[in-house]
């Protein structure tokens, strides 16, 4: 009798579920098929480009896959002190420091250019950065940049014999950079940097007139408005370069990202003292065995000098 | 199948969530949003990329994305709703009306129900959907730091204005 009614009163509940469940599979799909209309033919959230691989245009001393925006002029301000092991007397370096002052603009979402006068070997240099492949949510696994730069040492000629003459062409560098980046996570970016850089002028004959390199990169965010970032640059030639009598080492750089406002803050610890791609990545002649590391910043502050259409 | 809905995908959304006093406008448009509205049952739907805000400073709109609204996680802005005085609305005749509207907004990921009032206008086979509000920040999770409280607001104006074709 027991088990008679128990079997009934499942069959009333299972029935009853059945009842509910297909009224609100019903109604849910009613309600759906609204909402379903509007993302079906949704276009741009398929094929979605992913943003923000790295915060800033430069991941420490080079630069990063990001380019700016559009109509967007960023002036920035970087210093590099002198040796921290200097000791208290020179402030640890502090009394000691390196300048560049530089502005980039962004031309179009992919093409952007910057200038830039540095203390460091008196050098004014200038880079052309071009977006060529963008990562996509789906497909594109990278993002790949070309980054070229030219730059040109200011400093005063050095004595020649009678008859030499100082030709124009022996103060300028270049470099070529392909920059190939992926943004694993929200967290976590790598770039890797295949680089050539080309010294129309080098001290010795004993060296190449081209150096080299690979750099690798990376940030990890620590919270929302805080990163670290790493950089270093092998060298794969060349890593026998004196300059001015003094042995060069591969660029190490470790660095935090600091986010405020308008701004990007990036602090840094690296052996390099110069800015330029020819500095850094070929002629460092500071070594982190030594303890010869620097610290140093930049800071950008970005204006918008053409406004986006919506805003116009 | 939609003998009765109209619908765009053009749509404009607006918002200034500016602190009082600030000098800073913090400003975005959307001109992207999907919209549709079956007039026989009044049953409203909205969806908005968050990625399609655009803001006159580019890297206010990077942070917008990264640190407020975290469109990775979240990409999508969404409103199932209905317009609860249909009786009022006249999508036969040319004219503005009063509509009231009430439903589920979901930003950032939280759900939460609102009532909202705006005007619907009727011109042929077109309806155009106006309504202004606010939404208070806290109420979908989006935090606010302090160094930026003097320039964010705690509520945001939302600005709707869609024109809809009949399908």
């Amino acid at each position: 009798m027991l088990h008679y009614f128990i079997h009934l009163f499942m069959r009333k509940t299972i029935l009853l579920f059945l009842l509910f469940a297909a009224t609100t599979t019903l109604s849910f799909a009613q309600a759906d098929s609204l909402m379903d209309a509007l993302t079906t033919g949704s276009s741009s959230a398929k094929n979605e480009a992913v943003s923000a691989t790295f915060k800033a245009t430069r991941i420490i001393n080079g630069s990063s896959v990001e380019s700016l925006g559009a109509g967007v002029l960023d002036f920035r301000i970087s210093h590099r002190f002198g040796q921290l092991n200097q000791g208290a007397s020179n402030f640890f370096g502090l009394d000691d420091a390196t300048t560049r002052i530089g502005l980039d603009y962004g031309i179009t979402k992919w093409l952007m250019f910057g200038i830039g006068h540095n203390t460091f070997n008196k050098e004014d240099d200038g880079f052309v950065k071009i977006k060529l492949l963008r990562q996509k949510v789906h497909g594109m696994p990278v993002t790949v940049s070309y980054n070229g730069a030219i730059s040109i040492q200011t400093t005063p000629a050095p004595i020649l014999p009678a008859g030499d003459t100082w030709l124009f062409s022996n103060k300028l560098y270049y470099a070529h950079q392909i920059l190939i980046a992926r943004k694993f996570s929200n967290r976590l970016s790598l770039q890797l940097m295949p680089t050539i850089v080309h010294y129309n002028i080098v001290d010795s004959s004993k060296f190449s007139n081209n150096t080299l390199a690979i750099g690798v990169g990376g940030r990890l965010k620590v919270s929302k408005r805080i990163a670290v970032t790493g950089e270093y640059y092998y060298r794969l030639t060349n890593t026998d370069m004196l300059v001015n009598g003094l042995p060069t080492y591969n660029a190490v750089s470790i660095g935090i990202d600091i986010e405020t406002g308008g701004h990007v803050f990036q602090l840094m610890l690296t052996n390099a003292q110069g800015m330029t791609e020819r500095t850094y990545i070929g002629q460092t002649t500071d070594s982190w065995a030594k303890g010869q590391l620097h610290f140093g910043f930049n800071i950008s502050r970005v204006f918008t000098i053409v406004k986006p259409k919506e805003f116009r | 199948m939609f003998a009765q809905t109209y619908m765009t995908r053009t749509g404009k959304i607006s918002f200034n969530a500016s602190a009082q006093g600030s000098p800073e406008k913090i400003e975005a448009v959307n001109n992207e949003v999907a919209n549709i509205l079956d007039s026989k049952t009044g049953d409203l739907r909205f969806q908005a990329l968050i990625k399609s805000f655009k803001f006159e400073r580019e890297l206010m709109q990077e942070h917008f994305n990264e640190n407020y609204m975290e469109s990775d996680k979240y990409p999508k802005a969404e409103f199932k709703g209905t317009v609860i005085n249909l009786n009022e609305v006249n999508f036969a005749k040319d004219g503005t009306y009063t509509a009231k509207v009430s439903g589920a907004l979901t930003i950032h990921g939280v759900t939460s129900n609102v009532t909202v009032a705006g005007t619907i206008t009727v011109k042929g086979n077109t309806a155009m959907l106006n309504a202004k509000f606010s939404v208070k920040l806290k109420d979908y999770k989006i935090e606010i730091p302090s160094v930026v409280a003097d320039k964010v607001g705690k509520e945001a104006a939302i600005n709707i204005e869609t024109e809809l074709t009949k399908k």
